[in-house]
């Protein structure tokens, strides 16, 4: 008895100095942005400052930029998303399946996830300039791709899908090897085509990891910040939900407002996590593939 | 014969997906290769090789500070994240105590967090406490969101070794410090490692919080300084130098990961958390 007592403190004394670390710079901050949101608190105007109950919430929410951001998040996000899925699976099966070169294939699949977010956005800025680029040369255009709205998106949407899509492959990897050959092979002396392997076998037994895959993605995508602040700052109408709220606190320096953004942000991650939760029963609580 | 055109396809398709890894980071590589006067020749290739970009780009005020900000802060972020998380995971795995899937539960909530979510109360606090523009206001919030991910990996690490190997040591005659010493650190130290990289990996990566929280050389790392460079005139962006300190930054991460990657893929699905 005296025993299990020792061993729950010592427990908790292992885990505390992490859990403090983390309830320090993230807990207290939260709340301390919930706090700030009820109150106009602009840094260049602290002297106004004062308690204005969710006023700063109604401005955001009734604010074309707001929605407007929102728009251009989630359409970033499903469309980047959407083909990291398409091309993570195939690139996983790819490095499942081939049988030359399958370490320079896995090897060349880690690359874009060693390149920091905001190099790889600079290349991707650099390649469609259009006095520096490549692009325009070969595709024979005189487009400035990054000074037009949905040309600017098609280049973000590109860069996010080259960066991240190594880590939805490397994933759906860990949940290709987990499918027994026994199973494949049946179904191959059975006859089966390789799309009707795909689709009837490998496919439905992978639903937890694409699940897990797809939620993370979804939510590290929702808050993209690095390239689009590196190649548009914001302009033709590409501001994510991360560029509004950096923009209010860090460039107004408007405190109050830009914790409501913040406090928005937040409120919109935990939604797609409940609805990936809820809505099509992502197994949070397991571990992604791996897990023998 | 159908087994001989899959395997081209495969093959064929290896081949592309090489290419298709590769080729933004050769596109800055033989960027920061042109002769400045090449810089707009809209090649792919540069036509003549020169290392003026280099040496441009460290002899700058800027990027040698940074490049030295960023080694240090993320140095130390891992170091601690990495010994925090230790504790944790060797608990979580070895010991019973109530709570523990709490403490799991909450990392993976925190592994989720938007970070811009907190970027504006940290600036607040970090200016009242002096910690603006300093290695530890980075180095903070760096060790709290990498610390999900290194309990993660850490934990299943953890799980795989065999435990009772520590007890048959003790039962042989050796002290607890020489068991854990000679028999469970050396099984430990491959998933301490693979998660320190994880870890470094994001800290190197890191734009928001550096950009944020941070205002001049004595704190800005690589990421927010390649971001900000300006050249002779504010609205010029030098592509040269931008060029070179990318490549230059990304050498250390590719390293790491090429020389570690069997490990890196291991510790990315046992643990996976966020990428």
């Amino acid at each position: 008895m005296s025993i299990n007592k020792a061993e729950r403190r010592l427990g908790w004394l292992l885990c505390a100095p992490a859990v403090v670390a983390m309830l320090l710079v993230t807990g207290y901050p939260i709340a301390y942005a919930l706090w700030l949101s009820l109150f106009r608190y602009d840094l260049r105007f602290q002297a106004q400052r004062s308690f204005v109950g969710l006023a700063n919430y109604a401005s955001v929410l009734s604010s074309d930029v707001w929605w407007k951001a929102l728009t251009n998040t989630l359409l970033i996000t499903i469309g980047s998303v959407s083909v990291e899925l398409i091309l993570g699976l195939a690139l996983a099966l790819l490095a499942h399946k081939t049988t030359i070169g399958r370490r320079s294939v896995r090897t060349a699949i880690l690359v874009p996830y060693a390149i920091i977010t905001v190099v790889a956005a600079l290349a991707w800025k650099f390649a469609f300039d259009p006095t520096t680029g490549f692009v325009n040369a070969l595709l024979g255009l005189q487009n400035a791709w990054l000074t037009e709205h949905w040309s600017a998106f098609f280049v973000i949407i590109c860069s996010e899908i080259w960066k991240t899509t190594p880590f939805m492959a490397l994933l759906l990897l860990a949940g290709l090897t987990q499918i027994p050959a026994d199973l494949l092979k049946a179904a191959r002396v059975d006859g089966a085509t390789a799309w009707q392997r795909l689709r009837l076998i490998t496919l439905p037994l992978m639903k937890p990891t694409i699940m897990v895959a797809l939620l993370f993605r979804t939510l590290d995508a929702f808050r993209i910040f690095d390239t689009v602040y590196v190649q548009t700052r914001g302009a033709q109408d590409t501001e994510t939900v991360s560029i509004v709220g950096y923009n209010t606190l860090i460039v107004r320096l408007n405190l109050g407002l830009g914790s409501a953004v913040s406090v928005l942000i937040f409120i919109c991650v935990l939604l797609i996590a409940w609805l990936f939760v809820k809505g099509f029963g992502a197994p949070l609580a397991q571990r992604n593939g791996g897990r023998s | 014969m159908t087994f001989r055109l899959e395997k081209l396809f495969w093959s064929g398709s290896g081949l592309l997906a090489v290419v298709y890894a590769l080729l933004p980071v050769a596109w800055i590589v033989s960027l920061s290769l042109k002769h400045p006067a090449d810089l707009n020749d809209q090649r792919f290739f540069a036509s003549r090789i020169s290392f003026d970009n280099y040496r441009t780009v460290f002899s700058d005020s800027q990027f040698p500070a940074a490049l030295w900000n960023s080694v240090g802060i993320a140095g130390i972020a891992t170091l601690l994240s990495v010994a925090l998380a230790m504790f944790a995971a060797y608990a979580i795995v070895r010991l019973e105590f109530p709570g523990k899937k709490a403490v799991m539960a909450g990392a993976l909530a925190i592994a989720m967090f938007p970070p811009v979510a907190i970027i504006g109360p940290l600036f607040n606090l970090w200016r009242l406490f002096g910690l603006f523009d300093s290695w530890a206001g980075l180095i903070l919030p760096y060790m709290t969101f990498t610390l999900p991910l290194a309990i993660w990996t850490l934990a299943a690490f953890f799980r795989e070794i065999p435990w009772d190997l520590d007890k048959a040591a003790r039962v042989d005659g050796a002290t607890p410090l020489q068991a854990f010493v000679y028999v469970i650190a050396p099984l430990a130290a491959p998933g301490v490692f693979t998660s320190a990289i994880l870890v470094f990996i994001f800290a190197w990566n890191d734009f928001l919080f550096a950009s944020a929280l941070t205002s001049t050389n004595a704190a800005r790392t690589v990421p927010a300084a390649i971001a900000f460079f300006t050249g002779s005139s504010q609205f010029e962006q030098p592509i040269g130098s931008i060029a070179a300190a990318s490549v230059v930054v990304t050498l250390p991460v590719m390293l790491l990961v090429l020389l570690f990657q069997r490990r890196i893929v291991a510790g990315l699905t046992a643990g996976a958390v966020k990428g």
